[in-house]
């Protein structure tokens, strides 16, 4: 790299990549404003969700598995106690626990158990059920990248609903309830 | 004292800074004197100014003046006194005031131990010190005000968070602002260089002393920070890969890399466009974490909906500071790319290996903390990433640099000298290996162990040969500069760390277990034996605090007293109690009440509690601390003093007859 005369493109490459990152944030922050893109359509929503066996938090040599779950509807909701944002979830959780109808799963996510047990201890356990995924190799299977997620499962064991983020009462409301209700009126029919 | 005064100081600090900003570099730019003159006394006014609000706020603490809003959130009549002082920077405002103070203390710093530096470019280094600092009083008055009133005034304050009554959080702010603000010496010195034009790269040597400081202020601040997470979250736990910390450990990443860099354009001549690349984004993740931590935006872009002004002004200020700087550097970088060429296996490129693996971290880093705020900012949904994705990742690309860093010392600048090269390798080799198999003796079981032992060995034999070589080559009294003796000891401090951090991890025994008064538990080769808890008062608390008597064998080692306080804000605060050691700390820490605290009954007095024997995590500090001592020693070094410029620097012939001003002293 001796006395070579450097292009003066090179040198605008850090500000072009610069400049990409700040009008990707600013659109994303404006049409965040506009539209309503909370949709993220999953592949596999309406597809049956894969066949887990994991074990239980409390009794850690019982598995929970996919067949143990079929004839009725449930809600799998991914956290883990690393994850700040399952902090800002965990409230509505407690509130909503009892009022969705249906059992809440705990899918703790690549975490270790103390953990986790320490933390639904601190804060309040809002689950029916937590089963662990520590290697998080089941993980893939659903699809997870990242918590919280939540997933709603009909009795038939297809995945109807993901949602990717903190739970809200406006999100509930507006999409899980509905859902969750629309199964019940499946199931009694 | 009356807080309006605080906010004219402030008003008046701004009016200087927007001074200081353009009548420097004007002087520098026309070649006026009397412009360039200007400098030293607005850099000091401002710092009175500010200084003069800081004292203010300080006194607006100290004398439990409610009507202050802030004071009024962060204080409390029953808060100690030394709290009453800290909590100046327990939120938002108030460290914003402390960082402009920092800044304020580094730029009168520089005025006085930079009095050798050519004119125009002293100059143009303090205007850009006077912009950024524009900046933020700006954001201060508009958007963050610590003086607002609340009236009336309450007749008591809520009190200081809990989480920072810690003294561990007392030291901490402060000296990761240090660092932070450190870097914007680097960034000055940097920006003033590409405005000048500077054909050289001496600049690069009279930067290196600052970033050196602002590296290690930053080490130590970390490492207080890590220090206080052990004792006071309760957890055990000493890295969370938290967003927070994260913010602190992108600038520090870049930083290290910085300090090598630098090291090379000085030396070598080579890497001058990466290095002018470094420095700005060193500053640019030190603004990030200043910005983005106190003001909740980090976790959240929801604080954007709080305080839309604050927000947007943090976006435009970021994005003015790091895309003006990018600009200039494209219009303004060296054009013609110089330094000495280099062999493959030279020092050069295991510097470069080094600075290509801290410079990924940090934007793999980047990319996980912002991960969340990009994903609800985007509405796909705010997910966390966490440990399972940092630790991974970091292990994977801190491998190259472990494995590269004993052959940067030991090989020579520019070219490869094989034999050196593979004697080196089969000492190190051996050496590790033998540590691996010491290691297997003493009790090492897992390969995470011997594989911890034999990289922490590979390291420090690396620094242990290199001292040898300089003892053997270099003549008497020049053997080992302070230059070279800060690196060993840093290089030893990353050997110390890798050993505590892998150790710890993977040699602690940990139990949560609920016991009643009397019961024992048994981990690793101590018995824990619980004597109940009782209440203890405290200054501003009330503390549920438990005893427990640890013995081995039966013979008595120490008795701890952890404590659960409850704060008169009615917050709960876990108070670890630590037996700490060289080799091993034992650790308590108070759950929460299973049974009734009085009565009858078999649950009478039971607690939960958390239970650890934690074999060298005081190496992880330990190793901190030796990589700070390395970057303060390199600054003493005689290669950093200053003479005087006698050739004028720039391209522009800006006429420099160099009247050395009188604030030299301190020189030495």
């Amino acid at each position: 790299m001796n006395e070579v005369a450097s292009k003066p493109v090179t040198r605008f490459v850090p500000l072009i990549v610069f400049a990409a990152l700040v009008a990707f944030f600013v659109v994303g922050l404006v049409w965040n404003q506009t539209h309503d893109a909370r949709f993220v359509p999953s592949p596999l929503i309406d597809k049956p969700a894969p066949a887990f066996r994991l074990p239980r938090l409390e009794h850690p040599t019982q598995f929970l598995t996919k067949a143990d779950m079929l004839g009725k509807p449930y809600l799998i909701n991914v956290f883990a106690s690393w994850c700040y944002a399952c902090g800002d979830e965990h409230p509505t959780l407690m509130a909503y626990r009892d009022k969705f109808g249906i059992p809440l799963i705990g899918y703790d996510y690549k975490d270790a158990p103390q953990d986790a047990r320490a933390w639904l201890q601190r804060h309040g356990d809002p689950y029916h059920e937590v089963i662990t995924d520590q290697s998080g190799n089941t993980s893939l299977d659903f699809g997870i990248y990242g918590a919280p997620e939540t997933y709603l499962i009909d009795a038939k064991g297809i995945i109807r609903y993901k949602h990717i983020g903190p739970l809200t009462p406006e999100v509930i409301a507006k999409d899980l309830e509905p859902k969750i209700r629309a199964l019940e009126q499946e199931g009694s029919t | 004292m009356n807080p309006e005064l605080g906010q004219l100081a402030l008003i008046l600090a701004l009016l200087l800074a927007a001074l200081q900003c353009a009548l420097p570099i004007i002087g520098a730019w026309r070649g006026s004197k009397p412009l360039m003159a200007t400098a030293p006394t607005l850099a000091i006014g401002q710092l009175v100014f500010i200084a003069l609000a800081y004292g203010i706020l300080t006194w607006a603490f100290w004398t439990n003046d409610f009507s202050v809003a802030y004071v009024a959130q962060n204080s409390n009549l029953s808060l100690p006194w030394f709290y009453k002082l800290s909590a100046v920077w327990g939120a938002h405002e108030g460290s914003l005031l402390l960082w402009m103070l920092i800044l304020n203390v580094w730029s009168v710093a520089i005025v006085v131990f930079g009095g050798k530096l050519p004119e125009a470019f002293f100059s143009r280094v303090i205007g850009v010190l006077g912009f950024v600092s524009f900046g933020f009083l700006l954001y201060m008055i508009t958007t963050s005000n610590p003086f607002l009133r609340l009236m009336p005034a309450p007749p008591n304050g809520a009190d200081l968070n809990p989480v920072l009554q810690d003294p561990g959080l007392v030291f901490h702010p402060p000296l990761l602002y240090m660092g932070y603000v450190g870097f914007s010496v680097a960034f000055a010195f940097a920006i003033a260089s590409l405005l000048g034009g500077e054909l050289k790269s001496t600049w690069v040597r009279w930067s290196r002393p600052w970033t050196n400081a602002a590296w290690a202020f930053l080490t130590v601040g970390i490492v207080a920070g890590s220090a206080w997470a052990y004792y006071e979250l309760g957890w055990g736990g000493w890295w969370f890969w938290d967003p927070v910390e994260n913010a602190s450990f992108m600038p520090w990443l870049i930083g290290a890399a910085l300090i090598h860099a630098q090291a090379i354009t000085d030396k070598r001549d080579g890497l001058r466009a990466w290095t002018l690349l470094l420095s700005i984004f060193a500053f640019a993740f030190s603004l990030l974490g200043t910005f983005l931590v106190r003001s909740g935006l980090l976790t959240s872009v929801h604080a954007f909906a709080f305080a839309p002004a604050r927000g947007v002004f943090i976006l435009v200020y970021l994005a003015v500071v790091v895309g003006g700087s990018l600009l200039l550097y494209a219009l303004r970088a060296p054009k013609v790319t110089g330094g000495k060429s280099f062999a493959l296996a030279s020092r050069e490129t295991m510097m470069l290996v080094g600075n290509l693996m801290l410079t990924v971290a940090c934007a793999m880093v980047m990319l996980g903390t912002l991960y969340p705020l990009v994903g609800e900012a985007l509405n796909i949904g705010r997910i966390s990433v966490g440990p399972p994705y940092f630790g991974p990742l970091f292990l994977i690309l801190m491998t190259p640099l472990v494995l590269a860093l004993p052959f940067g010392p030991l090989s020579h600048w520019g070219k490869a000298d094989l034999k050196v090269w593979r004697n080196a390798l089969i000492r190190i080799v051996a050496l590790a290996v033998a540590a691996g198999i010491a290691g297997f003796i003493v009790g090492a079981r897992t390969w995470y162990e011997l594989l911890g032992v034999a990289a922490a060995t590979w390291v420090i034999a690396g620094v242990a040969l290199f001292a040898i070589k300089r003892w053997r080559e270099a003549p008497r009294g020049k053997r080992y500069p302070f230059e070279m003796l800060g690196m060993m000891l840093a290089h030893f401090g990353v050997g110390v760390f890798i050993a505590g951090a892998i150790l710890t991890r993977s040699m602690s025994v940990e139990q949560d277990v609920s016991m009643k008064p009397g019961a024992s538990v048994h981990v690793g080769a101590y018995d824990f034996r619980f004597n109940g808890v009782a209440e203890t008062p405290g200054p501003n608390y009330t503390a549920q605090q438990g005893t427990v008597v640890i013995t081995r064998n039966g013979k008595p080692v120490v008795t701890l007293h952890p404590q659960k306080r409850t704060y008169v804000g009615g917050q709960v605060q876990t108070e670890a109690a630590i037996q700490a050691g060289v080799f091993r700390d034992l650790y308590v820490s108070l759950g929460d009440p299973i049974g009734p605290s009085t009565g009858s009954g078999q649950d009478v007095g039971a607690w939960s509690l958390r239970v650890y024997d934690k074999p060298f995590v005081r190496w992880i500090w330990g190793g901190g601390v030796c990589m700070m001592l390395g970057g303060f020693v390199v600054i003493l070094d005689k290669r950093f003093r200053l003479k005087r410029a006698v050739e004028p620097e720039t391209v522009r012939p800006t006429p420099e007859p160099e009247a050395p001003r009188k604030l030299a002293e301190g020189e030495a």
